[in-house]
């Protein structure tokens, strides 16, 4: 018989995930894996992850991997980009992580155009921490920290980082994709591969923010989840090309 | 080696290209920018990398990264930049990542004042991040030793991988002196150090599980982690025969002097002065404070010796905690201080050691 489907290599053979059951997670890792397997670059490939359950993935990938302080991702890979320009350097954040304590490194990182690739798993909420609310949460959506649902009043909106980002003159390719359908998962996976490609090509800062889901702390089943982000992430999060340069 | 008159700062910033440092991250604080302002011209000179980071966490993390990938890498700040570098330097001790930084010290607490100060000490030499870890710290009283110990000091962090701290004050960081200045290695030997990282820096490897470079400031197996503290405890023990001071003039010492960097300094020119007078006083400066040189103290003549008189400019006295562990209840403990920015005078320095000889 013909093999015509497989692991990605770039999955370690004898690990398992540490997700949670449907954290789309899991889904985002393994285009990660076969972007890598198909552009063959795992020998100069280096993540930098963030703090959060993106952690869950450093025993379980097969590239390189270090982890930044809380926030500081685009920071540190900016120390290793620079210094070592031949590398393929990506980060992997969650909101929490990216947008509310690493707010200064990732607008900073994204203002000088380094030549890295962000991605930024936007699941509207503190997942490994237990469900605090994030600075992507929903209005009237319920966080540990936020009992009663994210008010406006007290709490801000959810914060849009591509369209933030969209403010800076440097970057160079901004994409918010999700993972809720079949047809959204390949245009992640495409996604994915583009903003690589652009580093590999010399042109700076790309970002895909990625819309997933956490079924735990939103405490839905994973079916459910896929749901709320088509009824309620989806219109506050549009998908699509922010910025393409 | 050239013989060149150079501002502290700067002289460190040229010791580090010269050993090899190929990347700098920093931001702006005084007394310190001419560290920055040095490596943004000379790095890209020699084919290195100077970024002006957006905040001093962000500086630190970004030399995590940089010596991950297996650069030779420095920060530098001054006092309340130095707590916010903590984060970041406790995952260069958590990770095992060799880094160098400076902390060109000055009044605190606080944002405290941009004069010299030496109110650091706890922080520099007990707890310089989270987590108990411990690092090699040295502090140089003049501009050459400033030099010296930056040159050793990106050797010490490569061979231990871990971050080293170069504490000074205003005074030894803003002074020009003539210096000596060390070779400057070259392009061919500054690759090599690089190319014998290999094995453990985040540049790619082959696809081939067991290989991969895995920088961890952490572990989720608690197993693990006990043992790793185990294995840097150790570590650290192995470090006591490594520490440095500078005895002077001891072995009939009535009144020993003792401090570090500047204060001690300015103790040794009084110690002069007072034996020019008949009086017998000698000198321990510690040229390291982590480890700290306690067998120093073991060479004091205490059948002779009518005081010990620690000089600081920090109040409440900081260094004299390890004073009092070293000398072990054997003489008094008497303190000359100062603070706030105000720099040390040898007449205080006089005055309080013909104190303690008057004394009966
Ligand atoms: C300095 C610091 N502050 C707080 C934490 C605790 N912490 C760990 S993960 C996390 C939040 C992660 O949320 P997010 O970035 O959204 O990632 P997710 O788990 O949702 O994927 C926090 C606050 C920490 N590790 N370090
Ligand atoms: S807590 Fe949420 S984000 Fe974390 S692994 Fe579980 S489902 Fe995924
Ligand atoms: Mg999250």
């Amino acid at each position: 018989m013909e093999l015509i489907y497989s692991r990605t290599k770039t999955i370690q053979e004898d690990k398992v995930s540490g997700f949670c059951p449907g954290c789309m997670h899991g889904t985002v890792m393994k285009l990660i894996g076969e972007v890598i397997d198909e552009l063959g670059i795992i020998e100069k490939t280096a993540c930098v992850l963030g703090i959060g359950c993106c952690g869950l993935q450093m025993d379980y990938m097969a590239y390189d991997n270090a982890t930044a302080p809380h926030g500081r991702a685009c920071a540190v890979a900016t120390g290793l980009k620079r210094t070592n320009p031949d590398t393929l350097v990506f980060t992997y954040q969650g909101d929490g992580d990216l947008a509310s304590i690493g707010l200064a490194e990732t607008m900073s990182a994204a203002n000088r155009g380094e030549n890295i690739t962000v991605i930024f798993i936007n699941n509207g909420i503190y997942g490994m921490t237990g469900g605090q609310m994030a600075p992507t949460t929903l209005v009237g959506m319920k966080a540990s920290t936020a009992p009663f649902g994210r008010n406006a009043k007290d709490h801000g909106y959810p914060m849009h980082m591509c369209e933030i980002l969209n403010q800076l003159t440097a970057p160079a390719y901004l994409v918010r994709t999700s993972c809720n359908n079949p047809q959204n998962v390949m245009k992640t996976k495409n996604a994915i591969k583009k903003a690589f490609k652009n580093q590999l090509e010399g042109k700076g800062f790309s970002m895909v923010e990625i819309v997933t889901s956490c079924p735990t702390n939103w405490g839905l089943d994973p079916l459910k989840c896929l749901d709320y982000i088509e009824e309620k992430m989806l219109p506050e999060y549009p998908l699509g090309v922010i910025r393409d340069r | 080696m050239a013989r060149v008159f150079m501002k502290g700062t700067e002289a460190i910033a040229e010791a580090a290209v010269r050993t090899g440092c190929r990347f700098f991250a920093g931001y702006p604080i005084t007394p310190q920018n001419e560290i920055p302002e040095y490596f943004s011209r000379r790095l890209p000179e020699v084919g290195g990398v100077f970024v002006q980071g957006e905040s001093e966490v962000a500086s630190v993390s970004m030399v995590y990264g940089a010596a991950s990938g297996g650069t030779r890498s420095m920060t530098s700040s001054s006092s309340p930049g130095i707590s916010l570098k903590s984060e970041g330097i406790s995952y260069c001790a958590a990770a095992r990542i060799p880094m160098v930084y400076v902390n060109v010290s000055r009044g605190g607490p606080g944002v405290g004042s941009i004069q010299p100060a030496q109110m650091d000490y706890l922080q520099a030499t007990k707890a310089s991040g989270n987590g108990g870890f411990r690092m090699r710290v040295f502090a140089p009283a003049s501009v050459q030793e400033a030099v010296d110990m930056t040159y050793k000091a990106f050797d010490v962090a490569d061979q231990y991988r871990r971050p080293v701290l170069i504490l000074i004050d205003g005074v030894v960081g803003t002074m020009m002196e003539p210096v000596e200045l060390p070779p400057m290695k070259s392009d061919e030997e500054v690759a090599a150090m690089k190319e014998a990282k290999k094995a453990w820096t985040l540049t790619g490897h082959k696809l081939d599980y067991a290989h991969r470079a895995w920088i961890q400031p952490g572990n989720w197996s608690t197993k693990v982690m006990q043992s790793d503290s185990e294995e840097d405890a150790a570590l650290y023990k192995s470090w006591q025969k490594e520490a440095e001071a500078e005895e002077f003039m001891l072995d009939d010492a009535e009144v020993v002097l003792t401090g570090y960097g500047i204060s001690a300094r300015i103790g040794k020119s009084a110690v002069k002065i007072l034996r020019a007078e008949g009086i017998k006083a000698g000198l321990i400066r510690a040229k390291t404070v982590y480890p700290f040189p306690y067998e120093a103290y073991d060479h004091i003549n205490y059948k002779k010796v009518k005081g010990i008189l620690d000089i600081e400019m920090s109040i409440p006295a900081l260094f004299v905690e390890d004073v009092q562990v070293a000398v072990k209840d054997r003489a008094p403990i008497s303190t000359c201080l100062c603070s706030g920015g105000n720099i040390m005078t040898r007449e205080a320095v006089l005055t309080a050691a013909r104190k303690i000889m008057e004394a009966k």
